[in-house]
């Protein structure tokens, strides 16, 4: 009797649930990247005919042929750079505190909080920038920024410290060996080994708010005017709020303005994405030259 | 203690009274003004009565060894009987673990490295460690991984670091193999080039004594023979502690030879002989050292 060659009936409805699992598998694969190919080439169909000179030169009208979004393109450049420049250094400082000196009841505590506060809406968000600086100070691009920092730290924070936990201890050694200081070690030695990680974490930090629309409603206003060009006093704009704003025009002609900044913001969080896989995939952590 | 221990323990403390330096690790000249100087003969690290404990759980007790002056020191033993414990405590380097203390005192040129106003960044200056398993910096090339404690360390003259590695490279028998890549990645070389390169970065910040965890555990014969070929060379400036498996390899390199053994499950290590390594391995002192030298057992 041959054990190996018996085609029985088991193996055949075996082979059969293994196929059906294999179709259902690539049915859900499909129908998750569906959407997302959907949306990217529907963007681009509706938004690249709005894109022509007055695009990038004017500003909104929410009447007649819609104007452009030049105020929209500068302001969300300066926010999101104002955010950046804030929550950059305290989410890495958090982060790398966290890893190297976090393994104690405070570490918990920042850690838990940073994980709340990544749950946290970002119009709750907005709403604390409303309260601290708009009541205080008047809208302004600052207090935008102020918000989308607050909504990066905790990202950043999170992402250096899953990173520098992987730099091996036997790097830490090898420095503190050699007689050189706690502190030196970290940021000589083991920062710059995470280092592609780190810039990784920031940089989907800044893809993850470039498009954040509810908290800057309540920050910045969203002026169709010329924005302030003081930063931390006057009324600004941001893509995104732009989108919010002409999207729901009755004309047809600013609506498809309104799709032209949006495709500009795929484009921009795409290619920041992008920029984070080249840079992570350009060195690694354990191996890298 | 046996009357062969009494014996060479007079030899190595014959001196020590020679020349009382300066509390040299708590001043910031002088690393090198007096190292290996052929003439002195005391101890280099003398430690006493050393307890090692991780948490609750006692490593090592009642350690003592004197660590002669620009010879070459094998500690053998089963795993886990505590070596690289030890030679961690030298130079404090267990204080990366939490909860691991010492009890006891570990003499650097007669100074206590554990007392309270010494720095063990300063300690660690004096003595450098070359780990089991080479750990050069990934992100530096070869040139900044043998400059990189004397660059991180503080100051330094731009102009001597050229030299340095190439005294160092040599020193640590690897300069020919990477004298025209010097700019290439650490991690680029082979595993055994890794560990010289390793020796190098610890020579280069002129330690006294050079501690050395299983260096060769992890490499190929060949890398192996070209250590200890270095090792020969390094004994004439340094004192040398050397963690090792091998036994041949003790036998070979090494002026004296430590033992350390757990006698029952669960107890902490100890020292349990440490003479000349001639008489470790033709005629120890006890039945467990001989066990072991001869392979009979761990
Ligand atoms: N970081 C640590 N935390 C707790 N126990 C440790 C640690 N390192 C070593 N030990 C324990 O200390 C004992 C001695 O270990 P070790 O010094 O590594 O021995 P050896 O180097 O002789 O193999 C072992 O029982 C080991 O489990
Ligand atoms: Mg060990």
């Amino acid at each position: 009797m041959s054990s190996l060659s018996g085609t029985s009936a088991f193996y055949r409805r075996r082979k059969l649930v293994d196929r059906l699992m294999t179709v259902l598998a690539y049915a859900c694969t499909a129908a998750a990247i569906i959407p997302l190919t959907w949306i990217v080439i529907y963007v681009i169909y509706r938004g690249l005919g709005a894109w022509d000179l007055a695009f990038f030169t004017e500003l909104p009208q929410l009447f007649g042929d819609g104007g452009g979004v030049r105020s929209g393109i500068v302001g969300t450049l300066v926010i999101v750079g104002l955010a950046t420049l804030m929550g950059v250094p305290v989410g890495i400082m958090a982060g790398i505190y966290l890893a190297e000196y976090g393994d104690n009841r405070l570490g918990g505590v920042i850690r838990f909080m940073a994980d709340t506060l990544t749950g946290v809406p970002s119009i709750v968000v907005g709403l604390f920038a409303f309260g601290v600086v708009v009541v205080n100070f008047g809208y302004s691009a600052f207090a935008g920024a102020v918000a989308l920092a607050v909504l990066m730290v905790p990202i950043i924070t999170r992402t250096t410290e899953e990173i520098i936990r992987l730099v091996p201890d036997s790097i830490r050694e090898a420095s503190l060996g050699l007689g050189v200081s706690r502190w030196k070690t970290i940021m000589r030695v083991v920062v710059p080994t995470a280092l592609s990680g780190i810039v990784t974490g920031v940089l989907l930090a800044v893809a993850r708010v470039a498009g954040e629309t509810a908290p800057l409603i309540l920050t910045i206003f969203g002026t169709n005017f010329p924005i302030s060009s003081n930063v931390f006093s006057g009324p600004s704009t941001t893509l995104s709020l732009q989108i919010f704003q002409l999207g729901g025009a009755p004309s047809p002609q600013v609506v498809e303005v309104a799709w032209g900044a949006a495709l500009l913001l795929v484009l921009m969080v795409l290619g920041i994405s992008l920029m984070a896989r080249l840079v992570f995939r350009g060195q690694s952590v354990s191996g890298g030259r | 203690m046996d009357s062969d221990n009494i014996t060479r323990e007079k030899e190595l403390a014959r001196g020590r009274s020679d020349e009382q330096e300066p509390r040299r690790l708590r001043t910031a000249q002088g690393s090198t003004a007096n190292r290996a100087s052929e003439t002195r003969t005391e101890p280099a690290v003398t430690v006493e009565n050393l307890d090692m404990y991780y948490g609750s759980f006692k490593a090592l007790q009642d350690v003592n060894m004197l660590i002669g002056r620009n010879r070459v020191t094998a500690l053998i033993g089963p795993s886990g009987c505590g070596k690289s414990t030890f030679i961690r405590s030298i130079n404090r380097m267990h204080e990366i673990v939490p909860k691991a203390r010492v009890e006891g005192k570990v003499l650097l040129d007669g100074e206590d490295v554990y007392a309270s106003d010494v720095d063990p960044v300063r300690v660690r200056r004096k003595v450098g460690m070359v780990f089991q398993k080479p750990n050069p910096f990934p992100t530096m090339s070869i040139y900044d991984n043998v400059v990189a404690g004397i660059k991180l360390g503080g100051n330094h003259k731009k102009s001597e670091l050229d030299e340095v590695v190439e005294r160092t490279l040599r020193q640590a028998a690897l300069w020919d193999e990477v004298k025209d890549k010097l700019k290439q990645g650490g991690t680029s070389l082979s595993g055994g080039q890794q560990q010289r390169l390793c020796i190098a970065r610890t020579l280069a910040i002129e330690p006294e004594v050079i501690l050395m965890d299983e260096p060769a555990s992890a490499l190929d014969p060949v890398s192996t023979q070209k250590i200890e070929d270095a090792m020969e060379d390094l004994k004439k400036k340094y004192t040398v502690v050397i963690v090792t498996h091998n036994m041949q390899q003790a036998a070979r390199i090494s002026d004296y030879t430590g033992f350390f053994f757990i006698e029952n499950m669960g107890d902490p290590g100890r020292l349990w002989e440490f003479d000349e390594t001639s008489k470790m391995f033709s005629n120890p002192n006890r039945k467990e050292t001989e066990d072991y030298v001869t392979g009979r057992f761990g």
